[in-house]
């Protein structure tokens, strides 16, 4: 799959899933991390959603979960795992294809 | 006492005394190919469908469906019990190149997917197949082992038997030294070649809280699942019987005291070859089948047809026995399968037919199977099996020429009740078949060398003649006879000559008698004629003196008395 530019109707560019294990430190980590790059370099091109797993395990062996937190990258693109707190902030936004700078 | 889930897994059970341990983990390594994953599986389906234990089972290398694929040739249907909520697959898909790591992290995605798994169809079992493929998924190993550390312990929390399958390690038990965090118990699969004959084993390398068989125990994976073996109680407590079972040939029964073998004993026949141990054998078969019991006659060396032919030929016929399904004749070649192989087709074989005797012929070829040990472990687990289960055996081995008695190649001797030695009695330009009994537990025997014969119309025990040199057989039996019936002869002639030169004598003694008597008469004859013609000279004499006594005196009363004094 080619990098969409143009993403379906209503839809932004980036589909984010965030999956966390109640608040534990690794997930309030994640969670913060996120949200942080997300400002920085998407904004308003992402649609992010934070899922605990606790609330909904069924979910876990669908989406082959092992390690929490899991941020997955559904779009665009091919779809990403990564798993840690992403306090590793050069490898996830190598992952996620975003360059190196925020673009400001 | 420990509680224990029963494994359901022919004769692990029996090994581990009862199962494995209720509710914490148990750890199973072996190199590949070993039936890790199978034992795990077999685990979980007799646990659902025996125990009504349902299971989960959490599969890293295979997906669900090769799973249920490659389980269905054993007659496990993974969907329906998926479906009947008696099992749950999840399949953990671990792959380096998708995983980004990106910071600190757990694994608590597997525990929330396990704990979802187990509360849904309220598992019993899990099986973790192969938890250490995560190590090649996650590059941090500290954070792994801490959390598989964790993951142990919160399965013996929630309660669950689990297995945990891992690949054996150089050195160590497992690749990834799992065996550190889980030690309730370790069971080792091997698989091991020797002479190209693959042979698999189990050995349970510790059972916290319990005993267990200490052994390593053969175990093959079958068409209907994994059997370790032994199958049998390991215990010698067995109930005897006080039965008789005929050998099949009157002779040899007089031979024992109490006429026959026990039920249920065991009996080794010995012999070198073409001392008719087959025959014996078969005739023992006969016996069995024709007294109204089951017997199931392994041919290591012949097939059915084969020995059914021979045999007729000495007036044994196996085959109406076989039509009336008393008698099951199961020939392979012993080189054909593993020993454990053997071992276990010969309990199947025994379960389903209800044999109330069992004979193996020979036993001797099974030792190109394997080797001596081997051999001698299998048959005790043999034998013991059959005296549990109170069926009579029967072994015949083979036994090389050179090998004098006492130590049969499989050493199997003290295992059995009964022990019957049939060899070869060479004599002058032939040889003879001698048979005797070399032991016989719970009853007295005949300590002798019987010689016997097979003729068309069977086995024949022949009388014992001792000679001048021991036990005389074969041409010399013949002559000796021969000789003994010549002596008989002359013995008779020389009495009956003796009789009538006896009678000769009586004949000429009376002939001697008679001789005397009439010597006798004749002279008593002439005797008598004298004494008369004396008396009538007297007489005569008295008279004339009377007369002359009267001519001269008319007195005539002095005249003897005067006249005596001239006479």
């Amino acid at each position: 799959m080619e990098v969409d530019e143009n993403p379906p109707f209503g839809e932004k560019e980036y589909l984010l899933h965030l999956y966390i294990a109640g608040a534990t430190p690794n997930s309030t980590k994640a969670v913060r991390n996120i949200k942080e790059i997300c400002e920085l370099y998407l904004e308003g091109r992402h649609e992010l959603l934070i899922i605990d797993i606790y609330q909904q395990p069924e979910l876990a062996q669908g989406e082959q979960l092992i390690g929490i937190p899991t941020l997955i990258k559904k779009r665009p693109g091919l779809i990403r795992r990564l798993v840690g707190d992403l306090s590793d902030r050069p490898r996830v936004l190598a992952a996620l294809g975003l360059p190196a700078t925020p673009p400001r | 006492m420990l509680p224990k889930a029963p494994s359901g897994i022919d004769g692990l059970d029996e090994i581990t005394e009862g199962g494995l341990p209720k509710g914490r983990p148990t750890l199973i390594c072996g190199s590949a190919g070993c039936g890790k994953t199978l034992m795990g599986i077999e685990f979980l389906v007799r646990g659902a469908l025996a125990y009504h234990e349902p299971g989960v089972l959490m599969a890293f290398e295979e997906t669900s469906e090769e799973l249920a694929a490659n389980v269905a040739s054993l007659g496990f249907d993974l969907p329906a019990l998926q479906a009947q909520k008696l099992l749950r697959v999840d399949h953990v898909h671990v792959d380096r190149s998708e995983i980004e790591e990106t910071g600190e992290y757990d694994m608590e995605g597997l525990f929330i997917r396990l704990g979802y798994a187990i509360d849904s169809i309220g598992a019993k079992r899990v099986v973790l197949d192969t938890i250490e493929s995560l190590f090649s998924g996650f590059s941090n190993q500290a954070i792994l082992r801490s959390e598989i550390r964790r993951l142990f312990r919160w399965l013996k929390d929630k309660g669950v038997t689990t297995i945990i399958t891992a690949e054996r390690g150089d050195g160590s038990l497992t690749r990834q030294g799992l065996e550190e965090y889980v030690s309730d118990c370790v069971i080792l699969l091997d698989n091991r070649v020797i002479d190209q004959i693959t042979t698999r084993r189990l050995r349970i390398v510790k059972y916290r809280g319990s005993t267990h068989g200490t052994n390593e125990y053969p175990y093959l994976i079958s068409e209907d699942g994994i059997s370790v073996l032994p199958v049998t109680s390991l215990r010698l407590e067995h109930k005897v019987s006080d039965q008789i079972v005929s050998t099949g040939i009157s002779a040899l029964d007089e031979m024992f005291g109490r006429r026959g073998f026990y039920q249920g004993s065991s009996v080794l026949l010995t012999g070198t070859a073409g001392t008719a141990k087959t025959t014996l054998a078969a005739a023992f078969a006969q016996e069995v089948c024709q007294a109204g019991g089951r017997c199931l006659y392994f041919a290591f060396e012949e097939s059915p047809h084969q020995l059914i032919r021979n045999m007729l030929s000495v007036n044994i016929d196996l085959e109406a026995h076989v039509r009336e399904g008393n008698l099951m004749i199961e020939a392979s070649r012993p080189t054909l399968n593993g020993l454990e192989r053997h071992l276990v087709t010969i309990h199947k074989l025994v379960r389903d037919f209800q044999p109330t005797a069992v004979v193996i012929d020979p036993i001797s070829n099974l030792i190109s199977v394997g080797n001596v040990n081997e051999v001698r472990s299998m048959l005790t687990r043999l034998i013991d099996f059959l005296k549990v289960s109170n069926i009579t055996g029967l072994f015949t081995s083979l036994i090389s020429g050179s090998m004098q008695m006492d130590t049969t190649e499989e050493g199997v001797s003290s295992l059995v009740d009964t022990w019957i030695s049939v060899r070869d009695l060479e004599g002058v330009g032939e040889r003879n078949r001698g048979l005797s009994i070399l032991k016989s537990r719970g009853m007295a025997h005949s300590n002798q060398v019987r010689e016997f014969i097979i003729t068309d119309k069977g086995i024949e025990l022949l009388d014992v003649v001792v000679g001048p040199t021991g036990i005389i057989t074969g041409a010399s039996r013949l002559v000796r006879q021969l000789q003994e019936q010549a002596q008989e002869v002359s013995a008779r002639q020389e009495l009956a000559r003796k009789d009538r030169e006896l009678e000769r004598r009586r004949r000429v003694l009376e002939a001697t008698i008679a001789n005397l008597r009439t010597e006798f008469e004749s002279v008593e004859e002439e005797f008598r004629q004298l004494n008369n013609e004396e008396h009538d000279r007297q007489k005569g004499q008295v008279m004339d003196r009377v007369k002359a006594a009267r001519a001269f005196s008319p007195s005539d009363t002095s005249t003897p008395n005067n006249q005596q004094p001239n006479s």
